[in-house]
């Protein structure tokens, strides 16, 4: 019965078979087999026994990692730095949906949008070269206005340990900002205008209908985006902090992605795969345990998951 | 005309009904709104001005707004710049080819995927959703691409994530959502293939969609540095971001690339206006074109939002 079930549906449906033949092998290849890569987290890495028949040596390599004194500071500067970028890029551009939403003037709203959503295509690599020329102590404008106005030059803020949260926080804020409002804004086209006019007739102000009507309007969205944004608080980027690395901000910038490349590509000192992948996997599971937290809360408040 | 003629005494009215208060409201929020859009267009427009302006003025920190003693000398120089041309159809060759690859595949996985009677589909769903939230990282990645032979190959530019499954999902929402299941029932009975259905009838129907995923394919080609970096070390395949990585974040000029040795004297003293000049020249093709094709992007936004 089963058997000539499975043989109608191929009749009907094999050349939709054939369509996913190659995204399946490649989904298959190039993310599956990784994963069973993972085990090389258990072994000793051997050239000649590779990921498959290196000797088990079990959990050492997580112990190693939870021992060691870097622990602490990787995870930490991860967890700072993905909940300071968190907070940022959920506050910032929700309240510049609502104040530009106010605004009624198409075409200054189309110019202006247009302008803040360029920073978007910029890309990483060009970005931190732009934040290290504009923040430049001497030629930069950030060091010409602070000669202008204070008589001496600053201290290089790629130097300062302090700085480089807020660099690499802020930068991310200028860059991004304008692209994560657009879903609001789009949702704010969407209220009612009878419900404005309903509320103006009682005498509302418009900060008080921005209060009363725009933001509840907007709430679901911004619970989606939030437990989205919760789900993804381990896999902040090795791209812009590895670029934005240097020796005196090592204490700061040194994340677990980075830290994995230094431990297991970079060449540097010992290479050790297998304590790197060792911590990778370390992060993928509290990734993993974070995004499946997320939705669970998220089906819980507001009815709608992720899946 | 009697519409609009009533159009605009509503729109009159409610003039007349906006208080003091209100429209003090409004200017205070185009006053903030202006003012963001200054902050985000200010460092852009000193970037472009350093870029033109002379070695002098942009190391003594002359330059704010406006080009300081305007030149074309550095553009001049960075023609000779063998690096950044060769990066340049690199990235032109990645991005192309990439993007063809990248758009195919996805179409081909998101059409089965969307079809309601597809017999696989469940199990397939979560085959491709699982990667999502869980892989192997960076180790395991690297030692699968070193055991492939991809590494220090074109293919390393154009292999990793050639499937985006976000980008996947959003087409098939679009597919699912925008073409009626009653079609693709109506064409099996007059016995239209599925092969032939996707030719004739989801692909043409899909053509926003793939305008929108392909933007987003190139784009990220474009400003790709983190594959290449791992993958790739051999200069001549080096695309774009990483020779701009070596000058912009690693401040190395190779002189010894210039085809002639009086601009790679030159090269020494315009070190810091020549990074303006290939941040502008590497940046500049996506600006320009961006404010012609934004409503895709923004639609692209739209359809992932209504679920992913």
């Amino acid at each position: 019965m089963k058997a000539k079930r499975i043989r109608i549906a191929w009749k009907r449906d094999w050349q939709l078979y054939l369509f996913m033949l190659l995204p399946v092998a490649y989904i298959v290849i190039f993310a599956y087999v990784p994963m069973a890569g993972l085990q090389l987290a258990f072994r000793k890495y051997t050239a000649q026994g590779g990921i498959w028949g290196s000797p088990w040596i079990g959990l050492d390599n997580l112990v190693k990692f939870v021992n060691s004194y870097q622990f602490e500071r990787v995870v930490s500067n991860t967890f700072i730095l993905s909940i300071y970028g968190l907070a940022c890029m959920q506050i910032i551009p929700i309240c510049f949906a609502l104040i530009i939403n106010t605004i009624e003037k198409p075409r200054f709203k189309k110019v202006t949008q247009t302008i803040v959503n360029l920073p978007h295509f910029i890309s990483v690599v060009v970005l931190v070269g732009m934040l290290m020329q504009v923040f430049n102590s001497r030629t930069g404008i950030y060091g010409v206005l602070y000669e202008h106005f204070t008589g001496q030059y600053p201290t290089d803020l790629f130097g300062k340990l302090g700085a480089f949260r807020h660099l690499y926080i802020w930068s991310t804020v200028w860059q991004n900002f304008g692209w994560q409002s657009i879903i609001y804004i789009a949702a704010l086209a969407g209220v009612d205008t009878q419900l404005h006019e309903a509320a103006q007739i009682d005498g509302a102000s418009r900060a008080q209908r921005v209060w009363h009507v725009d933001l509840p309007h907007i709430q679901p969205t911004i619970m989606i985006l939030l437990i989205m944004g919760i789900g993804k608080i381990m896999s902040v980027g090795f791209e812009k902090a590895y670029l934005m690395q240097n020796s005196l901000n090592l204490k700061h910038s040194e994340l677990i992605s980075t830290y994995v490349y230094r431990i297991g590509l970079s060449g540097v000192g010992k290479t050790d795969f297998s304590y790197a992948t060792a911590i990778g996997l370390f992060n993928a599971v509290i990734n993993l345990v974070l995004i499946l937290g997320a939705n669970v809360l998220s089906r819980r408040i507001t009815d709608t998951s992720l899946w | 005309m009697n519409i609009s003629q009533t159009g605009r005494q509503g729109s009159r009215f409610a003039k007349r009904r906006t208080s003091r208060g209100d429209r003090a409201f409004e200017a205070v929020a185009v006053g903030i709104v202006t003012l963001l859009t200054l902050l985000i267009l200010l460092p852009m427009i000193n970037v472009v001005s350093a870029s033109f302006s002379s070695a002098s003025a942009v190391n003594a920190g002359r330059v704010l707004l406006l080009p300081v003693e305007s030149t074309l000398e550095n553009y001049k120089t960075i023609l000779k710049y063998n690096s950044v041309w060769l990066g340049y159809r690199n990235t032109i060759f990645y991005t192309v080819v990439g993007t063809f690859i990248n758009v195919s595949l996805t179409m081909m996985c998101a059409y089965p995927l969307a079809q309601k009677s597809f017999s696989g589909r469940k199990f397939l769903s979560i085959l491709f959703f699982i990667p999502m939230i869980f892989n192997g990282g960076m180790i395991p990645n690297y030692i699968l691409m070193r055991d492939l032979k991809i590494i220090n190959t074109l293919w390393a530019g154009l292999i990793p994530g050639a499937i985006n499954i976000f980008n996947m999902i959003v087409t098939r929402t679009f597919i699912q959502s925008s073409i009626p299941d009653t079609m693709a029932e109506a064409a099996r009975i007059d016995g239209c293939s599925p092969t032939r259905y996707f030719f004739s009838f989801v692909l043409p129907l899909s053509k926003t969609i793939i305008a929108v995923i392909s933007m987003y394919y190139a784009v990220s080609h474009w400003n790709d540095y983190f594959t290449a970096f791992l993958y790739i070390n051999k200069r001549s395949l080096y695309p774009l971001q990483l020779f701009l990585r070596e000058i912009l974040v690693n401040s190395q000029f190779d002189s010894s690339v210039m085809n002639d040795p009086d601009a790679a004297r030159q090269l020494q003293g315009l070190a810091e206006t020549l990074k303006y000049v290939v941040i502008v020249v590497s940046t500049l093709p996506l600006m320009c074109i961006y404010p012609f094709v934004q409503k895709y992007f923004v639609k692209g936004v739209m359809i992932g939002s209504v679920k992913g």
